[in-house]
Parts: C-alpha cells; structure tokens; sequence
C-alpha cells in the first residue's frame, strides 16, 4: 500500500510548530560538505528537497526521491519524479540504497534522520522556506551540497528576474483572503504572504494582524469582503471535513459574483523558483477581478 | 373469588429446572404463607406468577388468563414486593409511596384527591407520616422496608405477593406486618408472602405452602403443614413443635443430618 | 406543594439562563459587532450586507446547534441514568458518542453522506444503538455500574480505533487530521444545513426520550417491582435506547463527541429536583443546553481564532467531576 504523508498545503502548517522546536540549532550542525567530490548517490526524503535536487542535480547523481515527489497534488516535478526510485521515508529502505548523501527536510521524522547518522550516513536537513530569501539560501546551499554551484548561481538569477519583473509591476493595492481547507490562512512570516505581496495585492490576514498559519474565522472572511478570494481546493478523489467552509451558505454567499482563484497547493508547499507561479496566477487573477466589478 | 391460580408451572433458569409443576390458587380473604428451604423456589414462584420470567403452564388472576393480561391491568390486580430492597435514587419517602399509584394513572396525568387518599392511607398503616419528607436511602434497613410495603399498599391491588417482607424487621414491625397483611386478609384481599421465620408464619397465615425443589409439599392450615416429619424431610432439621399462646411454635433444634450421624456412632 | 413550586421556579429559571446564553452566543464572535447591529442584522433582510450574513448564516446556526446539542447531551444523560439506575451513565462514556462518530466518519469518508444526506444522521444513529445494545448485553439484566463502565470504555476505544482507522485510511490526506475533531467536537462555522439535518433526528429522539419520564420514576424500585407496577420494560429500553442513539447520534453527526455533559449536567441537577427521575429530564435538557451554550461561548473568547475544541473545555470541567464521583460511589461498584 502506498504511505502517504500529508503534503500540508498550506506551506507552514508545521513549520511553525518545527521551526520552533528543531530547526533553530540543527541545520547548521550538518556536517560541512566536502569539496572537489561532489556525492554520486544521493537520497531525497522529503518532497521540497526532492524537487530543489531534482532542479539542479547532474546526471545520475539523484537516485531516489520522496514517495510524495510524484504526487501531482503536492509536487510541481511530479512527472520527472518518475525518473528515479521511490523511497517512503525509511531508515531501512534508505539503508540498503547506500547513498553518500541523505537530503531530508526538517519535517522527516527525527527518529529516522538520528538513526541514519548513527549508521554513519551523512544527513543534510533543510528547513521549509518561508521568504524568496530563504529560498535563495536553500538554492545556493543545496548546489554546494550537490557541487552544482553555476547551476545553482543561474536559478537564482532567473528566480530574482522573474521577481524583480513582478515587483516593478505597479501594486494594485486590491485586497486578497487566503482561504484553504479547514478555514486556514497565511499570514506575515510566511512565504504565502510574500506571494501575495510580490503579486501586488493586500493579504487581509496582515491587515488582521495574522502571524504565519492560523484559522481566519469566517465571520471575520465576510466582514473583510476581500476582492479576491484564494483557495487550495485540493483535488482529492475522497471528501473530508476540511472541505465544509467551502459548502457553508455563508462563504457560497460571500463568493457568488466575486472572483475566486484557485492556487494548487503544489506551488506553495515548497519554497522553489515555481512558487513565483502562484504570485503570477494571483496578479491575474486581481487583474481581471477589477474588470468585473 | 379466585384471586389466583396457577396450574401445571415450569420454569428452568439456566438449564435447571427450578419450578416443577406446582398448582395452587389463593381467594379472598386467604393470607397464605409460602415456605420452603433455601433454594426451594419460592422467589422464582413469585416472580413466574408476575409474569417477570418466562413460564409455562396457566396463569390466571381473578379469573382472566394472564397472558391476555397488559403489564398495567395486571398491576391493579397484583402488587409485588420484591426481596431487593432497591430504591435507586435519593427520593423522598412520601414520593416512593406514591409510586404505588403508577398503574392506576393515565400517560400523563398527576395524582388526584383519591390516588392521595390511597398514598396517606399507605402511609399511616406503616407509620411513616413523620417520615414523609426524609431522603429514603438514608434510611435504616427496616425503615426502607416499611417505606417499600406503603408503596405496595398504595397499589390498592386485590392481591399482594411479598418476596421476605419481614427480612431485616425487628421482631415488633415483623409483627406489625404479620398483623397487617392479616387484616388486609381481613377485608377480603389475598396476601402470599414468602417467609422464614416458621413460627411466624404458622401464628398469622391462614393457609400455608411448603414448596421444595420447585414442587409443592404441602398445601393447608398451619398445623397440618407444619409437622416433624416434614421438618426433617424437607428443611433437614429437627424441630420442636408446640403450642403457645394460642398458636403454633416451630423451633428448629440441630441439622437432622447431625442428630442422624450422632445417632449412628 | 412547595415542591412542585420549587420545581418549576428552577425550570423558569434555566429557560431564562438558556435564553441569555443563547442571545450572548449570538454576539460573541471574532468579528466585533454592536449588541443593536447584530440584532438589527439577525432580523434584517436579505440584502442587509456582510452582518446579516454573519449573524443569520453563521452566528444563529452555531447558536442553535448549541442549543440542540446542549439539550440532547443533557437529556440523554438523565435518560441514561435513570434507566441504569447509575449515575455514572452517560452518552460518551457509554461509547454512544465514540459508535455515532464512527457511524458519521464511514459516511462522510465514504462519500455516501454526500449522495445520501440522511446517510449521516441515519449512519451515526445505527452506530449509537449499537453502542447502547452492546453495553446493556453486556452489563445484562442486573447490571452492575462496573460492569456497564468497562463495556462502555471497551466499546468506546473499539469504536475511536476504528474512527482513526477509517479517517487515516482515507486518501484525502486531511481526513487524518480530522480524527479531532470526531473525538472532541466543535461548533465552529456550521450552518442552516446543519441544523436542519440533525433537527427533526433531535426531535424525534427527545419525544421518545421525554415520554419514558415516568417509567423511569418507577424504575427507581429497581427492574422487578417497575414491571410490577405495569411498566414495559422492553418498551421503556427500546425507546431509550433509540431516542438517545437518534437524538445523540445526530448531534454527533454535526458536532462531534462532547463528552461530560450529560454526566455533571444531571448529576448537579438531581438534588435540585427530588431526584425524581422524570423531573429530571427537562431540568438536565435546559441545564445541558446552558452548559454547552457557555462552553462555546468560553471557547471563542479563551482562544478566539483557534477553533479550541469544544471537547477539551468539557473535559478539562468533566473529567475531574468523574473521577470524584467514581471516589464517592467506589463503594458501590464492586
């Protein structure tokens, strides 16, 4: 049976509670990579570190990726993902791979990553990304690890074009409610809200006061009546609670005659050059909001 | 009239069969004291008659077959007083006595003037008027009692069965009792109570029936029930029997079984 | 008759305090609204803009389904104990609560609610009785309060296993982060839909329950001398077995388990009444729909925008009464 792990669409989710307990001191305890032998077998346990791999790895020089990376749901490089062996996250499965390098993110289970390193593997964990920043950082960092450094170096500028040319765009100041499943939101600090920024719109969740992940009640969804309403309706063959604040006659009430985009969780799990696509399909979307009201 | 007959009962509780085949009927103005050792089946008579365990043969009470019987008609013609002495919650005495009156009330319908009569009636035979008010349960084991036999009594039902009414009463509320089912006799009710105390219930029933496993022994007056043979046959003892003001005095004296192994050496 | 005085002063008095309760849920919420607008909104019109909305589409379905629920939990409870003759019963201990969250999660995961609405009133009612069926088999005739608690937690941990199960099974990967919200019940952000799916379920449930008030005065007298006072007995079982697995079932179905309510409800209630059984059960219905209401009032203002489960506040009061009640009636369960 496939095991699979919830892909948190909403990027923070954890990474708040995460960051807070594990992240502060361990990434940068990671062993220091070892220069002029860049690693020949390398493993991806999680599915952001996947894809940053997947993005800048050489030939033959990934083996295996997260079940999760070839999940269209929450990967953006699901169809590459094919390219290479599945693992599930299993000191064992992860074991008989030998790899000489272990990628795993902060969310992979603590027991699993304790163990591999006590069998001498070397792990390097990578914290979610919660800026374009960060992302810059995990881009660099993972192309010294790999030893991919230009390639590295030209993502990044493409990434910082491709942002520099959005920003330049005049703001429109429109507002704009985040509203996943279970009634979450993205607020300041999170990578989310940065989208939304460099898209030129107003996060409502700031104008509230919101830090990182939280509930935004639907009452206080209704009386901000934001312009445009940004949703994360996954595409789940199989119904869920979670999915109830869509059905409310309220929210039904509040969106009839209104915009509504979409933006697939996919873009945001991950910090990656790709998350720009979500502030693309959110500045259009505000675009022809205004031609319709 | 007939208040009860009971023809041809069996009853087996858990593959064992506990009543065999006994029959007797009670009239009016009969107080019939239902004997028997331990085990002998009288709770399980008692309860085969209400109806509350399954039971073969014919049941029939003043005269109607009870299984055409719905529970309320049959609660106005039999009250019942169980040899658990349960009251459930801490209620007041007055509100357990009125109770009684449950088979004689509509859905839901309060009391009216004569259902209070029956209640204050039930309450002065078994002098509990002072204790009207007090919290049942925190009352002593023999007051429980008197409490339960008022709520029995507000039942105003022609027939009363008593599972060990006098259990636990000191010996003058074990006569009080005795006195009142015999006056309950008296104006034409039946009574059946199921009894230990011998003596007791030779001085006051009017009819006796000595019940061993599951079967009737005998069935009469006190006196013919109540005979050495039957003591040491039935109960295993040997008993003195004799004659005291005016009634019968049964004395059990030592285990037959031990007279008979001491007689042996 | 200063005891029926007494007793309908105590109801006048927990219908005004469910009545305040419910106008004060009506005005709490994370959006600050003036009493006199959310009042002129919840009676406004249907273009009166975001408040009326807020107040008709949001506010008043939450109000209402406290209401419902509070009134089911604390009925059931009274119910439950009455028939038992045990004032440890209650709905969730009993595994009611833990079999109908079952019953809701297969029919919610499935999608068979979604096909079929009554699907998940009707799926958490059969899980209910189910409960109820089992623990009074187990318990039998006769029985005793340790008995009835052992099969309640047995039949309670089965039915939370299999609920973790069902939602982790799910390939909809928040369903097993919903295993919470099955296990400790919200109010937050349910609507009209709500109410009238679970609504004529509650009704119907309280009827069955509400008439059996008088049986179980008798019952009082124990089992025995009830019947011998003309009570049915299987007539009474049945009617309290279903009209708590309906009415409980369908307040699950839309909240969750809320646990403790139907066992501090009645138990607080039962010196306030005589301890008379059918007196009991309006008393405990408006005294469980006040607690509920205050819960959920308590809830948005500790943690407001955190959706803290309702479940946790009734516990975090419930439990300890629990564990002092079973310190004060440990004699009596062995």
């Amino acid at each position: 049976m496939k095991r699979v792990r919830p892909p948190f669409p909403m990027p923070n989710v954890c990474a708040v509670v995460t960051m807070a307990m594990l992240c502060a001191g361990l990434v940068g305890i990671a062993v220091p990579s070892q220069a002029g032998s860049p690693p020949r077998r390398v493993v991806s346990m999680n599915v952001c570190t996947d894809q940053l791999a997947m993005l800048l790895a050489g030939g033959g020089q990934l083996y295996s990726v997260s079940a999760l990376a070839g999940d269209t749901e929450s990967s953006v490089l699901a169809d590459e993902a094919g390219r290479y062996v599945i693992n599930h996250g299993l000191a064992e499965e992860v074991f008989l791979m030998s790899p000489d390098l272990v990628i795993a993110g902060t969310y992979t289970t603590r027991t699993t990553v304790d163990l591999l390193r006590r069998l001498g593997f070397r792990v390097e964990e990578f914290a979610p990304a919660n800026s374009f920043a960060d992302i810059g950082e995990h881009i660099t960092r993972m192309g010294e690890l790999l030893g991919r450094q230009e390639k590295a170096a030209a993502l990044i500028a493409q990434m910082e074009a491709r942002l520099a040319a959005l920003r330049a765009q005049p703001a429109s100041g429109k507002t704009v409610a985040l509203y996943y499943a279970n009634s979450y939101t993205s607020g300041a600090g999170t990578l989310v809200d940065e989208t939304v920024k460099a898209a030129g719109l107003v996060n409502i969740a700031d104008t509230l006061g919101m830090q990182g992940t939280s509930q935004l009640p639907l009452e206080m969804l209704v009386l901000e009546n934001p312009d445009l309403v940004v949703t994360s309706h996954g595409e789940y063959a199989r119904p869920a609670l979670a999915e109830e604040g869509y059905v409310h006659p309220a929210f039904k009430a509040l969106i009839a005659g209104r915009k509504v985009v979409d933006v697939p969780a996919r873009y945001t799990i991950c910090g990656a050059p790709f998350t720009l696509e979500a502030a693309r399909i959110m500045h259009d979307a505000a675009a022809s909001a205004g031609e319709n009201r | 009239m007939t208040l009860l007959t009971a023809n041809g009962l069996h009853v087996s509780l858990g593959g064992r069969p506990v009543l065999n085949d006994p029959s007797f009927h009670v009239g009016e103005g009969e107080f019939v004291g239902l004997i028997g050792p331990n085990g002998a089946g009288k709770s399980t008579l008692l309860r085969a008659v209400l109806g509350l365990i399954e039971a073969c043969g014919d049941i029939a009470i003043s005269g109607q077959d009870a299984t055409s019987m719905s529970a309320r008609e049959r609660a106005r013609r039999i009250a019942y007083l169980p040899q658990e002495r349960e009251i459930g919650w801490p209620v007041s005495v007055e509100m357990v006595v009125s109770l009684g009156r449950a088979p004689h009330r509509p859905a839901f319908a309060g009391l009216d003037a004569a259902d209070r009569v029956r209640i204050e009636e039930a309450m002065r035979r078994m002098e509990l008027q002072e204790f009207r008010h007090r919290v049942s349960t925190e009352l002593s084991g023999g007051e429980k009692a008197r409490v339960l036999i008022a709520r029995a009594l507000a039942q105003d039902a022609p027939l009363l069965l008593a599972d060990e009414p006098t259990a636990g009463l000191d010996p003058s509320h074990q006569i009080s009792l005795m006195r009142l089912f015999a006056e309950l006799a008296g104006e034409g009710r039946g009574v059946v109570a199921s009894l230990h105390d011998l003596s007791l219930a030779a001085r006051w029933c009017t009819r006796l029936i000595l019940l061993d496993k599951g079967a009737i022994v005998a069935d009469g007056p006190p006196a013919d029930v109540l005979t050495r043979e039957r003591m040491r046959s039935v109960y295993g003892v040997e008993a003195y029997l004799g004659e005291a003001e005016g009634g019968l005095l049964v004395v059990p004296l030592d285990t037959a079984a031990a007279t008979a192994v001491s007689e042996g050496e | 008759m200063s005891e029926i005085a007494r007793y309908r002063l105590l109801l006048a008095l927990l219908a005004a305090a469910t009545l305040a309760l419910f106008v004060l849920s009506l005005t709490v919420g994370p959006a600050a609204i003036a009493f006199a607008d959310s009042m002129a909104a919840l009676f406004g019109g249907e273009d009166a803009g975001p408040l009326a909305l807020i107040m008709q589409e949001i506010r008043l379905p939450r109000a209402i389904l406290g209401l419902m629920v509070g009134a089911t939990l604390g009925l059931s409870g009274a119910v439950l104990q009455g028939y038992l003759r045990n004032p440890l019963a209650e709905p969730a201990l009993l595994g009611v609560s833990a079999t109908a969250s079952l019953g809701a999660v297969i029919a919610i995961y499935t999608g068979f609610a979604a096909v079929f609405p009554l699907g998940l009133p009707l799926a958490a009612l059969a899980g209910g009785a189910i409960a109820v069926v089992v623990v009074q088999a187990m318990a039998g005739a006769r029985g005793g309060a340790l008995t009835i608690i052992l099969a309640g937690v047995a039949v309670s941990s089965f039915a939370a296993a299999m609920t973790s199960l069902a939602l982790n099974l799910s390939p909809n990967p928040f369903a097993a982060l919903e295993i919470m919200f099955w296990m400790l019940g919200s109010l937050a952000d349910r609507s009209m839909t709500h109410v009238w799916l679970a609504a004529p379920f509650m009704v119907v449930g309280w009827a069955m329950l509400a008439s059996i008030g008088r049986s179980l005065d008798t019952l009082t007298l124990g089992r025995d001398a009830a019947a011998s006072m003309g009570v049915d007995l299987r007539r009474v079982q049945s009617l309290a077995v279903f009209g708590t697995a309906a009415s409980v079932g369908a307040a699950t179905a839309v909240a969750g388990a809320i646990g403790f309510v139907g066992l501090v409800v009645p138990h607080l209630l039962r010196p306030l009444v005589g301890a008379r059984p059918s007196r009991l059960l309006p008393a405990s219905a408006l005294g469980g729909a006040c607690v509920l209401l205050a819960a959920d009032i308590l809830v948005r203002l500790i943690a407001p925008g955190r959706d803290l489960k309702l479940g946790v506040l009734t516990a975090i009061v419930g439990a300890p009464f629990f564990l002092w009640l079973v310190y004060r009636t440990r004699r009596n369960l062995l």
